[in-house]
């Protein structure tokens, strides 16, 4: 079977030969530029954020979403281009956003009562044009309730963006485009970190004194679906699917957030320097070739 | 030196056709007069010959099924003036205005622009047509012959100034500027034509009809001259159409106003404008004022009761000066549809203030933005949706008040923008309005946080942290505010054959305890 197999290839090949070079080579159909998150860690994860793609952003609470968003806004209208905020539940905000470097006169905030509205503004500012950034806030939004979303809504988007410039980034709960979205990105939060005049927090809260300040927190990004990864380093995958769960191992991208933004009535300085531990690059969670051991299997 | 004279032939006809050009290739009748003796006092070429007469009355006219019957009006004859002036300027910018139906152009020097006079001509011509308006167009070294060719020759006519006298020798003398006495007279005469008129001996006519004899002999010879009075410049660009039967409905409005649209967008055109702000005015039917409590409640609120329940006024600002006809009318659509009038309408008025259009350049390096027009277009059609109070652009308001801001009209800065500190932040989520909370205290700090049916254990806090002001107004604050890491118990996944529970949610959130109210409740989380 496999002697056939590579019969064929040769001969398809030979008749192929001087008119395509390498057929059985994956190409891809088009050069996809990227553009930074804002965050160091994020874009050698992901290799930045796709120009005329949907990029999906998903995670429970507390995960960091809203910090990468921001963070890719203030990017973005750092480099002059307007960008557009689809804010689903009306929870986006102003203060800190701008202290995170936004500039806010690029922003367009669009404040909705309800998804409906989110998606009929999300498509108006898509076919309007000329947005550098255009993000769907649907992070408060029930789960449940963007799963009632048709996938030809997503395809909609994503038709409606290629070929243009603009980035379209959705934040949720959990993924729900799909195959549409170019970008998939999972962030869970780990631990947070407070600090004290004493130094590192540690014991019973209830003893610490008053003079204690969030510090920062730490977010773990996993990378669910990337149309700029063709190969992974560990071998020959192909791809069959996607799955919500991240690896629970040390292979996961550590990234520190900073500290809150807010100065009032409180002692201490913010944290200034993004630092991190370690980087490692977040394992794909895609299936092996049938044969070989799935490593979900292996959890 | 050159000047050309643009003659509207039937103004009045014209003047009424004008916004309808429907009613171009019909017979048309216009009456007039103090009713109920109207009378026929304009017609035009297929309405002769279907019989209509001038003097007609209006009973007799209308017997005439393949006639339209029209009001004169006397306000389309001040536009299309207008619009004759803006042709007059466009192209050159020493103008006369003669008539209300003609104007004297000084076209020397346009050769360079334009070429040979004809080229000229036929340049006037076209752009009469764009605004609506079928002209005559003559071409002359003398104003005066260029006059009384327009009015006499149809269509573009160009004389050198070796044939003066030739030429204007085969119009009939009613073309010259000359009272009805004097014409009755030169037809008993038998003198029909100007180069019968000029062949008498001035002497002789001089002594019979006194120096307006002498005026018109000279004039019939092409000899007159004259200097040019020149008009003012006026900037005031109104279009304006009353309806016979109301209007209640958009979709029909929107034809209208699509009209009118074009010819306010045509005018701006010819002078090199844009348009700055739109003015709406609709005439409302009256019958529907006492029927409607929109109208009443307006009018109540009115200093100008009467006219404000009549009367329908909206203006519309653009970010930038446009002349674009179709996206005019779709940001026109949009107002209206957010804010219709209350009553059918009868009449609409329709006027622009004038700006320099916006000189734009296109870069090759130049960072993304979306075009000005198409913006404001899309940031209507999202007011539309979501309100106008729901979209713009945050501004920060200096005040130590948490999450004041304004939203203001999205207008992306032109000037150079030199670069934002950008620091990855942590940043928050602020629940609009703040969800009220039960706090558990323990040596009075929170322990146990229960919001949205959900409870919240503690497990990290800092704080309280006073927060005041505005101490001299009614609307004060106090708040003591916490930041709260909080675990919620675990919940089962509902989903069948669900492998684990899923696990315990974590949240940073803001606290703060109004001490006013007093009240806890949750500003936000940090996300």
């Amino acid at each position: 079977m496999a002697r056939n197999l590579a019969l064929l290839r040769s001969q398809v090949e030979s008749a192929l030969a001087g008119r395509v070079s390498a057929p059985f080579a994956y190409r891809d159909r088009k050069i996809v530029e990227t553009v930074s998150a804002g965050i160091p860690e994020i874009d050698s994860l992901t290799g930045g954020l796709p120009r005329g793609g949907l990029t999906e952003i998903c995670g429970p609470p507390c995960s960091g979403r809203t910090s990468l968003l921001v963070s890719a806004l203030a990017e973005r209208t750092a480099q002059e281009e307007v960008c557009a905020l689809v804010d689903g539940r009306d929870t986006f905000d102003p203060p800190s956003a701008e202290a995170a470097g936004v500039a806010l006169k690029q922003l367009l905030w669009v404040r909705c009562r309800n998804i409906d509205q989110a998606l009929r503004a999300t498509d108006l500012l898509i076919q309007g044009g000329g947005f550098g950034l255009i993000a769907l806030d649907l992070s408060d939004i029930p789960p449940e309730t963007v799963r009632y979303v048709p996938l030809t809504a997503w395809f909609r988007f994503r038709r409606a963006v290629e070929d243009t410039p603009t980035i379209l980034i959705v934040l949720e709960q959990e993924p729900n485009a799909q195959t549409c979205a170019s970008l998939v990105l999972r962030l869970d939060r780990e631990t947070a970190q407070w600090s004290t005049r004493r130094g590192a927090y540690a014991g019973n809260f209830t003893d610490h004194p008053p003079a204690c300040l969030l510090n920062s927190f730490a977010v773990r990004a996993g990378l669910l679906r990337s149309r700029m990864q063709a190969n992974e380093p560990n071998g020959d995958l192909r791809k069959t699917g996607t799955s919500e769960e991240l690896f629970p191992s040390a292979n996961t991208v550590k990234a520190f957030t900073g500290a809150p933004p807010f100065g009032v009535g409180r002692v201490g300085s913010l944290a200034e320097n993004f630092s991190t531990e370690r980087i490692f690059k977040t394992k794909s969670t895609w299936s092996y070739v049938s044969g070989a051991p799935s490593p979900l299997k292996q959890r | 030196m050159a000047f050309a004279s643009i003659h509207i032939p039937g103004f009045l006809i014209q003047s009424v056709v004008r916004p309808e050009p429907a009613l171009r290739n019909r017979a048309i009748a216009l009456i007039d007069g103090t009713p109920p003796l109207w009378t026929v006092i304009a017609t035009n070429e297929a309405a002769l010959q279907s019989g209509i007469q001038l003097g007609m009355a209006k009973s007799q006219a209308a017997q005439f099924c393949a006639v339209e019957i029209r009001h004169r009006s006397q306000p389309q004859e001040k536009i299309a003036h207008a619009a004759l002036l803006d042709l007059g300027w466009s192209m050159s910018p020493r103008i006369e205005d003669t008539a209300p139906d003609t104007v004297l152009a000084d076209i020397s020097g346009l050769a360079s622009l334009f070429g040979s006079a004809e080229n000229i001509a036929r340049e006037l011509a076209a752009r009469a047509s764009l605004l609506g308006l079928a002209a005559n167009v003559a071409v002359a070294s003398n104003m005066e012959v260029a006059l009384l060719a327009s009015r006499g020759f149809p269509g573009i006519t160009v004389i050198p100034a070796d044939e003066e006298p030739q030429r204007l020798g085969l119009l009939p003398v009613h073309v010259l500027p000359v009272s009805p006495e004097t014409l009755e007279i030169l037809d008993r005469w038998g003198i029909r034509t100007c180069a019968a008129l000029a062949a008498l001996p001035l002497l002789d006519l001089s002594e019979r009809l006194g120096q307006d004899g002498v005026r018109l002999h000279k004039l019939a010879r092409g000899a007159s001259v004259r200097s040019l009075v020149l008009a003012q410049t006026s900037l005031c660009f109104e279009e304006e159409m009353e309806l016979e039967d109301s209007v209640e409905e958009l979709e029909p409005l929107s034809f209208i106003l699509g009209r009118l649209l074009d010819q306010l967008c045509a005018r701006l055109n010819a002078r090199s404008l844009a348009a700055n702000s739109i003015h709406t005015r609709f005439k409302l039917d009256p019958a529907f004022e006492n029927d409607s409590p929109r109208l009443k409640e307006k009018a109540r609120h009115s200093a100008n009761k009467k006219t404000a329940a009549k009367a329908y006024e909206k203006s519309m600002t653009l970010p930038v000066p446009m002349r674009d006809s179709k996206m005019l009318l779709k940001l026109l659509r949009l107002h209206l549809q957010s804010d219709p009038p209350a009553a059918p309408i009868l009449k609409v008025s329709l006027s622009a203030d004038p700006a320099r259009p916006r000189p734009a350049q296109a870069g090759l390096f130049q960072p993304l933005s979306p075009d000005p027009e198409k913006l404001e277009l899309t940031v209507a059609r999202l007011a539309h949706l979501v309100g106008d109070s729901n979209i713009g652009s945050p501004e920060l308001i200096d005040t130590h008040r948490p999450g004041e801001f304004r939203l203001r009209r999205f207008l992306p800065p032109r000037e150079e923008f030199l670069g934002s500190n950008h620091r990855p932040l942590t940043v928050f989520r602020i629940f609009r309005p703040p969800l009220p909370a039960q706090v558990d205290l323990r040596d009075a700090r929170p322990v146990c946080v229960s919001f949205n049916a959900q409870c919240g254990h503690v497990i990290a806090a800092s704080g309280p942290w006073r927060t005041s002001g505005d101490w001299w107004r009614e609307d004060t604050w106090q708040h003591d505010e916490w930041d709260l890491e909080l675990r919620f118990e675990p919940v089962l996944d509902q989903i069948p054959h669900a492998r684990l529970a899923k696990s315990p949610q974590h949240g940073v959130y803001c606290i703060y305890f109004d001490t006013l109210r007093p009240n806890w409740f949750v500003r936000g989380i940090y996300d």
